[in-house]
């Protein structure tokens, strides 16, 4: 494939992407069904990913302490900045980003395979008939569960983070507890953890969408099935880096 | 009554319907047969909306279907029940809660009276003590049947069944064949169904149309085919030597 053609297909899924996401702007036939499935998926996003949330987020902050007392060391840049530099790093970077790239794999995917399977089982094609607003009733409760949930998620994250880093380094003796303590009351901004939240929330409604865009649309079979999937990561976890380096250029 | 007029449906270069006219009535079984690959499932989703044709007309008892606006469409198909080949239940609910879905989302029933409903058609597919079972828990016969039970649920007007007794037991495929049509002349719903199965068209064939190569290459009811000298209904419907020659014995004794 060349060039031409890559940057042709792009703008066609992408505006199909866009008349798809059109399909969104309805009432709901029903909103007590909508709620049903809301909870349900909340559920599944929610429980379904805080252990593994909570697992990467210890190591991040383990190891932006470790990493950046290393590259202290010896020079005259006090100790307590570890403590400033993790909480920061969690809040503006790690958290949000990594936590929503992970939940790409993890959640994206699903949501992929999952209305892939309905689509190529005639399910979507049997509410159609039915004369339900398939696009509206499979992406709103996601999504809606996805932008109540994820940046919760995105919070702990970042907390656990800061204690992971605490601890580890403690207990290789790379600091002093007062001292990472005073790192993180140092230079605090408020204005930071709402750049952490506007993330959390775009990068959940841009994996929400695009991964049930990939499954709605997905080929027959399950090698596509299982391509849908691949890209519904991909393409996440791609959107999600371009939209971090947007929100950057905007609110910073 | 459904009609239909001048169809057409290409995919890229492949022609896959060309010029489809026909008239399903109402209060009858209307088939629609051909081998594999003839186009009897597009035919269908064209005609309940799901893809659109390239070409022709679509009437519901004198509505245009193609011309209808969103919600025109939406309220039309809440009359519309369709079994689809592969069941299409969702399997992460149970059987009550996929019964129940086209009530949840379109009426404003109570649940109690909802209960009652699916209770009821239960009832009329024969199935009991499935409520709380999950689709991957029945055999495929059960969930075809609750299939049925979910497209009938609405009361539909229209009822459209795509090869409804593919993988079946002969058994349970006359009782589904004898089902369909007995609904359907008890509530005088317009029905079409899709098979290949020779003996629903001698069961339940009201009327009958034979697609070949996306063409209609013969229509007609069951009767007609009996006493048909047309070779290509005949070699289709009594394909086997065996099969032939048991029609051929019985037009003799008729004589
Ligand atoms: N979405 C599609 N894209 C391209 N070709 C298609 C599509 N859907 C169907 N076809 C083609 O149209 C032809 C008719 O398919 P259809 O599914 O209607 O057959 P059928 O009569 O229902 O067969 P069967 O009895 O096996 O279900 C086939 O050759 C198929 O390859
Ligand atoms: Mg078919």
């Amino acid at each position: 494939m060349n060039i031409a053609r890559i940057i042709e297909h792009f703008f066609f899924q992408l505006g199909q992407w866009c008349q798809w996401m059109w399909m969104l702007a309805s009432r709901p036939e029903k909103w007590s069904v909508y709620y049903r499935e809301a909870i349900r998926q909340a559920d599944a996003i929610g429980i379904g990913s805080l252990p593994v949330v909570f697992i990467i987020s210890v190591f991040f902050g383990a190891v932006t302490a470790v990493q950046f007392s290393y590259q202290i060391s010896g020079t005259f840049v006090p100790n307590y900045y570890i403590g400033y530099i993790v909480r920061d790093m969690s809040i503006i970077e790690l958290a949000p980003t990594f936590t929503c790239m992970l939940l790409a794999g993890k959640v994206g995917a699903n949501i992929a395979t999952e209305i892939g399977g309905m689509r190529q089982k005639e399910i979507i094609d049997a509410m159609e008939v039915m004369g339900v607003n398939t696009v509206a009733f499979l992406v709103w409760p996601r999504l809606v569960a996805a932008l109540l949930v994820i940046p919760m998620l995105v919070v702990i994250s970042a907390g656990v983070s800061i204690v992971g880093g605490f601890y580890t380094s403690i207990w290789g003796n790379l600091f002093t507890a007062s001292e990472y303590i005073l790192g993180l009351h140092s230079f605090f901004e408020p204005y930071n953890v709402f750049i952490m939240l506007v993330k959390a929330v775009v990068f959940a409604f841009l994996l929400t969408t695009i991964s049930a865009y990939q499954g709605y649309f997905v080929g027959t079979g399950s090698i596509e099935l299982g391509r849908a999937s691949t890209r519904a990561v991909v393409f996440s976890d791609v959107a999600i880096l371009i939209a971090d380096y947007v929100i950057a250029v905007i609110m910073t | 009554m459904i009609r239909i007029e001048h169809i057409y449906k290409s995919f890229g270069d492949k022609r896959v319907l060309e010029d489809i006219t026909s008239t399903f009535h109402r209060g009858k079984t209307n088939l629609i047969i051909g081998r594999s690959g003839a186009g009897k499932t597009v035919l269908l989703k064209i005609m309940v909306g799901l893809l659109r044709p390239d070409r022709g007309r679509i009437y519901y008892d004198e509505v245009d279907f193609l011309s209808l606006g969103r919600s025109a469409l939406r309220k039309l198909r809440m009359q519309i029940g369709m079994l689809f080949q592969g069941g299409a239940l969702f399997d992460s609910w149970t059987v009550e809660e996929n019964i129940r879905f086209p009530l949840d989302m379109f009426t404003s029933m109570t649940m109690g009276e909802k209960r009652k409903r699916v209770q009821e058609v239960l009832e009329k597919v024969e199935l009991d003590d499935v409520l709380h079972k999950y689709p991957s828990e029945l055999s495929g016969g059960m969930q075809k049947r609750v299939a049925i039970a979910r497209a009938i649920v609405m009361n539909p007007r229209y009822l459209f069944c795509d090869e409804p007794n593919s993988g079946l037991d002969p058994k349970t495929a006359l009782i589904i064949d004898q089902l369909i049509s007995e609904i359907t002349r008890k509530y005088d719903i317009t029905t079409v169904i899709n098979t290949h199965d020779m003996n629903s068209v001698m069961q339940i064939g009201d009327t009958i149309l034979l697609l070949q190569g996306g063409r209609i290459a013969w229509q007609g009811t069951k009767d007609e085919i009996l006493y048909s000298k047309d070779e290509t209904i005949l070699n289709f419907i009594f394909a086997s030597p065996f099969l032939k020659g048991l029609r051929e014995r019985a037009l003799r004794c008729e004589e």
